[in-house]
């Protein structure tokens, strides 16, 4: 029986990721209808509108879902926007009510432009790249070569390790005495170490780096089922025709998967915004010399929730700014897809 | 691109054909100038994508003698040694580590299983009263970036007295809209034909349930099941928040504090715990490739 359904929501590629928010498949048909009229016994209304008889039956099911969903997902929410207007303290005592107090210090507050300055910075140098690269990548490995198969699940790699693995591997490679800094020397492309941790624009040029290099095969993955869908056909006019590799890359692929790469392009916008372990192991538990890397998520965790000096007001503050600029960025996103489409 | 005549399929020259008499050649793959640029480029992008991890798994295995950094430094190690492995479980509670981590994971496979089972089940019905409530609800849930609600759910945890506690770690994820979402549409692909059989049969629903439903699904809960495990085995940023003391550290925390007191602490025993860190995770994917394809599949439904 089971061998009939395999993968009920594997089938779905990537390309209609709305899988599940879709409708159901059928209507119930003719069948439960049938049903319905001759089924006797205890569930006469079975297949029908109601079907649960104890209308609590479907809330007891569903409780524990509701209450995460409402008290670790709608609530904080809620209650950083009420927290934005006091003074609360991360490890209790009495929250008193200030007003606009901490949106007005935010604004004035140099350190809080310098982490949105960051966080903007990472979304505007990532997201190109992490649209463009993984797409090479799939491109790449989509033929069946032979020991195809080992290089996906190879380029695939970094994606499984946690941030912090691939941190501190990075974190020796950039090193002054590190692989990169001592195979250049030895080289002698450059002279002396290049202060890749040391210099706060290039712990966050690095930071970037190891986001691209740890998001790459994931995203090839997420393309690569999208390439299926672009017909060889295509191609293969286009190479008669005598269009190079390159030009097909641009004119018949690229075309072709431009949905996905929105999808790409959202996603890693948001995920940009919400940097925080790589700042975190190239640039120390500062956040970079001075703090000068923090991102936003970096710096309210910084105001917000130091046990010592933290103030949650003010870090949820924050928070609402951070929420706000993804809000945007997503409406963004969604503007440019419709134009698009259009 | 492709040397053979088109087929009706878009696989280019698949090996083995049927029609084919013989095994395939090299030139069935393409021209011999292409084969070789794209090997080229592959063993390319291999050396940097896993480069820096596989330096990190030669580095642990080399002796005191041997250098890590500088130009002295080999890549391979002359005289393999698991010491570092040794003396990262001797010199820091690296089983504690592991031990905390695990729970963890266990726990959030747990609670996510068994409850986004149970909702995304409900969820795939019709005909109940509020399932469009709980549906915005869920939905709702899913808008707000991690980040822009750690602070209130670090009140809450606190609140709950749960500061410095793994289950402080565990609760806020304890089910994830997300994954509730995965099994509601795994189980609407199932056949009602089938249900109705069952219900024929007397099946009741927790039975049509148990004994349908959720072996039909196993190919999403082996999605929810990885993507659970994934994220709570690599998360830094929340433990790091909840966690105070070192014998509740997660693997990652403890991982990331070795390398902030790396005065006192030998490099190779840092690249030993990140390589103890990765394999689990490297043994689940060898295990159940597919379902990692899929699981990324299923993470773009996040938007």
């Amino acid at each position: 029986m089971t061998a009939v359904r395999t993968m009920p929501d594997g089938e779905a590629p990537p390309t209609a990721p709305a899988a599940p928010g879709a409708p159901a498949p059928q209507s119930p048909g003719r069948m439960r209808r049938a049903l319905k009229a001759v089924t006797p016994g205890p569930t006469p209304d079975a297949g029908g509108a109601a079907i649960y008889r104890r209308w609590w039956l479907p809330w007891l099911w569903m409780l524990p879902a509701i209450v995460g969903a409402a008290a670790f997902g709608v609530f904080p929410f809620l209650n950083t926007l009420v927290l934005s207007f006091t003074d609360a303290k991360p490890l209790g005592g009495a929250a008193g009510f200030v007003g606009l107090d901490n949106y007005t210090r935010m604004l004035g507050d140099s350190d809080f432009w310098l982490a949105t300055r960051n966080s903007v910075l990472y979304a505007v140098i990532v997201v190109p790249l992490m649209v463009i690269l993984p797409l090479f990548l799939a491109v790449l490995v989509e033929k069946n070569l032979p020991g195809i198969g080992f290089f996906r699940s190879a380029f695939y790699t970094p994606v499984l390790a946690s941030s912090v693995v691939v941190g501190l591997s990075w974190q020796w490679l950039l090193a002054d005495q590190g692989l990169v800094n001592t195979w250049l020397e030895k080289t002698h492309i450059i002279k002396g170490a290049i202060p890749f941790l040391s210099d706060s624009w290039l712990i966050l040029l690095s930071a970037m780096g190891l986001t691209l290099w740890k998001g790459l095969g994931w995203y090839m993955i997420f393309y690569l089922a999208a390439l299926g869908n672009v017909p060889k056909e295509l191609h293969e006019a286009a190479s008669v025709d005598g269009a190079g590799a390159v030009r097909r890359f641009w004119h018949i692929t690229v075309p072709g998967v431009r949905t996905s790469m929105m999808l790409v392009g959202t996603l890693t916008g948001i995920g940009s915004l919400r940097v925080f372990t790589e700042i975190y192991m190239l640039g120390g538990s500062t956040g970079g010399p001075g703090g000068a890397d923090r991102t936003l998520p970096f710096y309210i965790r910084d105001v917000g929730l130091d046990p010592l000096s933290g103030n949650a007001g003010y870090g949820a503050a924050v928070s609402v700014a951070l929420f706000v600029l993804t809000l945007g960025l997503t409406l963004l996103a969604q503007r440019l897809t419709k134009e698009n489409e259009s | 691109m492709t040397t053979v005549a088109p087929t009706t399929s878009g696989a280019p020259t698949t090996p083995g054909a049927p029609r084919r008499r013989f095994l395939p050649r090299w030139r069935d793959y393409g021209r011999p100038r292409e084969l070789v640029v794209r090997y080229l480029l592959l063993l390319f992008v291999l050396a940097i994508t896993i480069g820096p991890l596989l330096w990190q798994l030669l580095a642990s295995l080399k002796g005191v003698g041997e250098d890590v950094f500088g130009s002295n430094a080999s890549l391979i190690p002359h005289h393999p040694t698991l010491r570092a492995y040794r003396e990262v479980f001797d010199q820091v509670p690296v089983g504690t580590y592991i031990r905390n981590s695990v729970m963890i994971a266990l726990l959030s496979i747990a609670s996510q299983l068994a409850f986004s089972t149970l909702a995304g089940y409900m969820l795939s019905k019709p005909g109940w009263k509020g399932k469009k409530a709980v549906w915005v609800l869920l939905l709702a849930s899913m808008m707000f970036p991690f980040e822009s609600i750690m602070v209130s759910l670090f009140l809450s945890i606190r609140d709950l007295g749960l500061v410095d506690h793994l289950a402080g770690v565990w609760l806020p994820g304890f089910i994830g809209a997300i994954n509730v979402l995965i099994m509601r549409a795994a189980f609407l692909a199932v056949p009602r034909e089938i249900e109705d059989a069952a219900m024929l049969d007397g099946a009741g629903e927790w039975k049509r349930f148990r004994y349908l439903y959720l072996p039909s699904a196993y190919g999403a809960i082996l999605v929810v099941t990885i993507n659970t495990f994934i994220s709570a085995w690599d998360d830094f940023l929340w433990p790091l928040i909840v966690l105070r003391s070192e014998e509740h550290f997660t693997l990652t925390l403890g991982l990331a504090r070795l390398q902030t007191s790396s005065f006192g602490y030998d490099q190779r025993m840092v690249m030993a715990g990140s390589v103890i860190s990765v394999v689990p995770v490297l043994v689940l994917f060898v295990i159940t490739q597919r379902w990692f394809y899929r699981g990324v599949a299923a993470g773009a439904v996040k938007i």
